[in-house]
């Protein structure tokens, strides 16, 4: 399905194709429920992304104040683990299938076309599972005397 | 409303000359940035796993001024990909709403400035103080 040449189908708005502004919904299969995806996550990621840069950079100070410490005791919390790792999968698989979109869009080249994104699926596959053993892993107490 | 001409590829529509184009060209640059800073920030994060030296000294490069810089950058290329992906998915989820694009475009410039500018000078408010650290 992603990496293939064929074409995508979509479907125009009634007003016609010229109606469209952005990207076509897709007709239907997989493409259709990529589509509400990015739309769906996206909605998500607009109370996870801009909540978590609220309070990491703009509450009190940036990003400078973080620390081993600074996580110990924020990760404590259930809520926030669970908050940072919906966080992790909804912004990787939202992101990367945005990498997917544009090289559709601007990578013509069957082979080039199936690098790119063969590595960037590897990438987010890879920081998916890294993320998510180390939120559900992480135990400071390994650690003494440094919290 | 204008026409939107497009230049039709196989794989999805690359529109040109209509002022959607901007935004559209401008969801991509911050979504790509976003996501290349993400690949980079789960691996740091990641570091919290390997215990206290390794992690602190590597988030110690967030204190520097310049990196700060970059983190507003950061966080206003993410305020713009949320609300220009607000708009969208608005306009996807109800296709009626086209014929008010205009205004719903003025609607998401002016909802980024508002909040773009407060966020800005708070930020550069911290660089200003980690410069002087």
């Amino acid at each position: 399905m992603a990496t293939t040449t064929s074409p995508r189908r979509t479907q125009d708005p009634p007003g016609g194709s010229d109606q469209r502004l952005g990207r076509e919904r897709p007709i239907g299969g997989g493409e259709l429920w990529l589509w509400l995806f990015m739309r769906i996550s996206g909605l998500l990621l607009l109370v996870l992304a801009l909540g978590h840069l609220l309070v990491m950079h703009l509450f009190a100070t940036g990003a400078e104040r973080i620390n081993f410490g600074f996580v110990a005791v924020r990760w404590a919390s259930p809520f926030w683990r669970t908050w940072d790792w919906m966080l992790l999968m909804l912004a990787l698989v939202h992101g990367i299938n945005g990498l997917r979109n544009i090289t559709l869009d601007y990578v013509t080249r069957p082979g080039l076309r199936l690098a790119i994104n063969m590595t960037s699926y590897v990438i987010g596959f890879t920081l998916m599972v890294l993320g998510t053993i180390i939120v559900v892993t992480f135990d400071p107490s390994k650690w003494p005397g440094a919290v | 409303m204008a026409t939107a001409r497009k230049t039709k590829s196989d794989y999805g529509g690359l529109y040109k000359g209509h002022p959607g184009q901007y935004s559209w060209i401008l969801h991509r640059i911050t979504g790509v940035a976003v996501i290349l800073f993400l690949f980079m920030h789960v691996v740091d994060t990641a570091l919290i796993g390997w215990g206290p030296e390794a992690y602190d000294r590597v988030v110690s490069a967030y204190a520097n001024p310049f990196i700060h810089l970059l983190e507003l950058g950061l966080v206003l290329a993410v305020l713009y990909h949320s609300l220009n992906g607000l708009k969208i998915t608005l306009i996807d989820f109800f296709p009626r709403l086209v014929t008010h694009i205009t205004g719903i475009s003025v609607a998401t410039a002016v909802t980024f400035a508002l909040t773009a500018i407060p966020t800005a000078f708070i930020m550069l408010k911290q660089t200003w103080d980690l410069y002087k650290a």
